[in-house]
């Protein structure tokens, strides 16, 4: 059995995540014409790649659908329930950097801090008679993050895109969401709170330990291991996982 | 000749865990009205109550027509909410079911489990209630390998009321009383032990410059929900708690060593006296922490062989408000509290109900069971 890496299907990650691999030797190419969901790489025998939206990725690696797969660090901590047990990182590519930050409306002088906002949260909702919501997509490490901190009396409302404008929108207060240069915040009036880095997020080559790590897996890794110029990963159980 | 021969072993864990169960309830529903509620609860009254965290905790469900719903986490506040609609006043009330908890990654811990409770709400003498409650408990465990671990999350509450400072202070710890790490964070920071944030030290001098109205007249458009109004109070509420003088050491002091206060229960009268001596108005919860020890002793709980500590109940669910205390069994790390339960008087407050004297207990009969047999 051949060694599946799985790679984002489009964009700027998948052009940088190209470069990385042909910088070391490895090439990774579409095949099929422009549109065709499909890929092939040189240089490493036995790898055979496979092109999947970045949130999938990480989706396939806790599963052990793949063996490897280039995303985020942001993806790989909030979909998989138990990042340590499933994943690995095996490198940290160098591009795809976003801060996963708290951000409040510019106008809020009296908030700087996590601690502002929990205290402004215990006012808002006496006053409002509702919890202070806060948009983003990142459920579960907003929560985490907030839980370690401390604070209480916040609601989480669910956006997908355009989180920025929730505020306007009325909509949401305050907003946890990626951001590399901060200019869409700025752009929306928005400012991060000085404690309210929740995480910092860059495109990394994860390894499944969910995935069946056959003789031939185990084999063409080591192969692109050398390749890559990185430590051969020592597999638990290996080939033991699939069922 | 013998009566029939005994029923084979029960050998499946879930079949003994439902046997304990229907003993546990059986004993629990005399002299109690028996409660049932739909697994399905309405999410929002639960996620009002306590909050995001409990999107972690249980499990959230969506319906096109009625709107968020959880797997019944918990019986007790369905079960006050029936009590309060159909008119309050006192009841005794007995349930068994299932409830389901989300356990984190790893920990083996089931996340559906068998609960038999029980409720004692309103009465004439809410003391009585608390000792009679607690007595059942007790009785139904008798013989079992168990440590019983008390606290009183009334003591904090008056320790807290009593440390002379501005109500907005009270107010935050008290807010934070679940919240251990946080707490600490404000004691430092009213003790004047934790140098203002920078952000906060440059707003205040600007405050100082500026005024209030001189700063808000800069911030520009507001959009959202917080208005205006909103960001002045709060600067005035910045301004009044910088000028606010920070606690004296021996009162915070005081608070430190209630929470670290780790001892059999028989000898914890004493270190609370000593703790209420620095916190004037403590004195009421102490002489009521009193009488509770009297009582349990007279009811044949030695206080020497039961634990109290200061903390205990602060990190569990945040309804309890008064007397807590746990079963936990002797070196038995693996199985999780075989029964916990306290005073919950402020929650029927919380539901829109008046304050309304209650108390109860969950009873766990898988590890109940588990432990019976030895395994």
């Amino acid at each position: 059995m051949s060694l599946r890496l799985a790679v984002p299907s489009k964009g700027r990650l998948q052009e940088a995540t190209f470069e990385w691999f042909g910088a070391r030797g490895i090439t990774l190419r579409r095949t099929g014409s422009g549109r065709e969901y499909a890929a092939a790489a040189d240089g490493v025998a036995g790898l055979v790649v496979e092109l999947l939206p970045a949130g999938e990725i990480a989706r396939d690696l806790a599963a052990g659908r793949i063996h490897l797969g280039v995303t985020g660090t942001d993806l790989v901590c909030e979909k998989i329930p138990d990042p340590a047990a499933d994943v690995q990182s095996l490198a940290a590519l160098g591009f795809g950097h976003a801060d996963l930050v708290l951000a409040v409306p510019v106008p809020w002088v009296d908030v700087a801090t996590v601690d502002d906002l929990d205290d402004v949260a215990a006012r808002f909702r006496r006053r409002h008679g509702r919890r202070l919501r806060i948009a983003t997509k990142y459920h579960r490490l907003v929560r985490d993050f907030l839980r370690v901190k401390g604070v209480a009396d916040y609601a989480l409302v669910d956006s997908q895109g355009a989180t920025e404008g929730t505020i306007r929108n009325r909509t949401a207060e305050a907003i946890a969401d990626i951001t590399s240069t901060g200019e869409t915040l700025r752009a929306n009036r928005l400012k991060i709170l000085d404690d309210g880095l929740i995480l910092q997020s860059q495109a990394e080559l994860f390894l499944s330990r969910r995935a069946a790590w056959g003789k031939d897996a185990q084999d063409a890794l080591a192969r692109l291991c050398a390749r890559l110029g990185l430590d051969l990963p020592k597999l638990k159980g290996a080939g033991a996982a699939s069922s | 000749m013998s009566a029939a021969a005994p029923p084979a072993a029960i050998t499946d864990p879930a079949a003994r865990e439902k046997a304990v169960a229907e003993e546990l309830f059986a004993r629990f529903r005399e002299g109690a009205a028996p409660f049932d509620t739909a697994i399905l609860q309405p999410a929002e009254t639960l996620i009002d109550l306590y909050g995001e965290d409990m999107r972690a905790r249980a499990y959230v469900t969506r319906d096109p027509l009625r709107g968020e719903l959880m797997l019944r986490p918990d019986f007790t506040v369905p079960l006050l909410e029936a009590h309060l609609a159909a008119g309050g006043g006192a009841g005794r009330y007995a349930y068994v079911g299932k409830v389901f908890r989300m356990q984190e990654a790893g920990s083996g811990r089931p996340s559906e489990y068998l609960q038999v409770g029980l409720e004692h709400l309103g009465g004439e003498d809410p003391l009585a209630e608390e000792i009679a409650l607690f007595l059942e408990v007790h009785e139904a465990l008798a013989g079992l390998p168990v440590r019983i671990e008390t606290g009183d999350v009334g003591l904090l509450v008056a320790a807290v009321e009593a440390l002379g400072t501005s109500r907005a202070r009270k107010d935050a710890l008290l807010r934070h009383l679940w919240r251990p790490g946080r707490f600490r964070e404000l004691v430092e920071r009213f003790g004047g032990r934790r140098a203002p944030h920078p952000a906060q030290a440059a707003l205040l001098a600007r405050l100082a410059q500026e005024g209030v109205e001189g700063v808000m007249a800069g911030i520009g458009e507001l959009h959202g929900l917080r208005e205006r109004d909103e960001i002045a109070e709060r600067l005035r509420a910045l301004l009044e708690e910088a000028r606010t003088p920070p606690l004296p050491a021996a009162r915070l002091d005081a608070v430190e060593r209630l929470l670290a206060l780790d001892c059999p229960l028989g000898e914890a009268l004493p270190a609370l006296e000593e703790i209420a001596a620095e916190l004037p108005g403590m004195e009421e919860a102490v002489s009521r922490f009193a009488e509770r020890v009297v009582a349990l002793a007279r009811a044949g709980i030695e206080p020497q062989e039961v634990r109290f500590a200061g903390s205990f109940g602060r990190t569990s669910l945040e309804y309890y408000d008064g007397f807590v205390f746990g079963f936990v069994a002797r070196d038995r790390p693996d199985l999780p509290p075989l029964a916990t339960g306290g005073r919950y008087d402020a929650l029927a407050a919380r539901l829109g109900g008046a304050r309304l004297p209650a108390v109860g207990a969950v009873v766990r009969p898988g590890p109940v069971a588990r432990l019976r047999e030895g395994e």
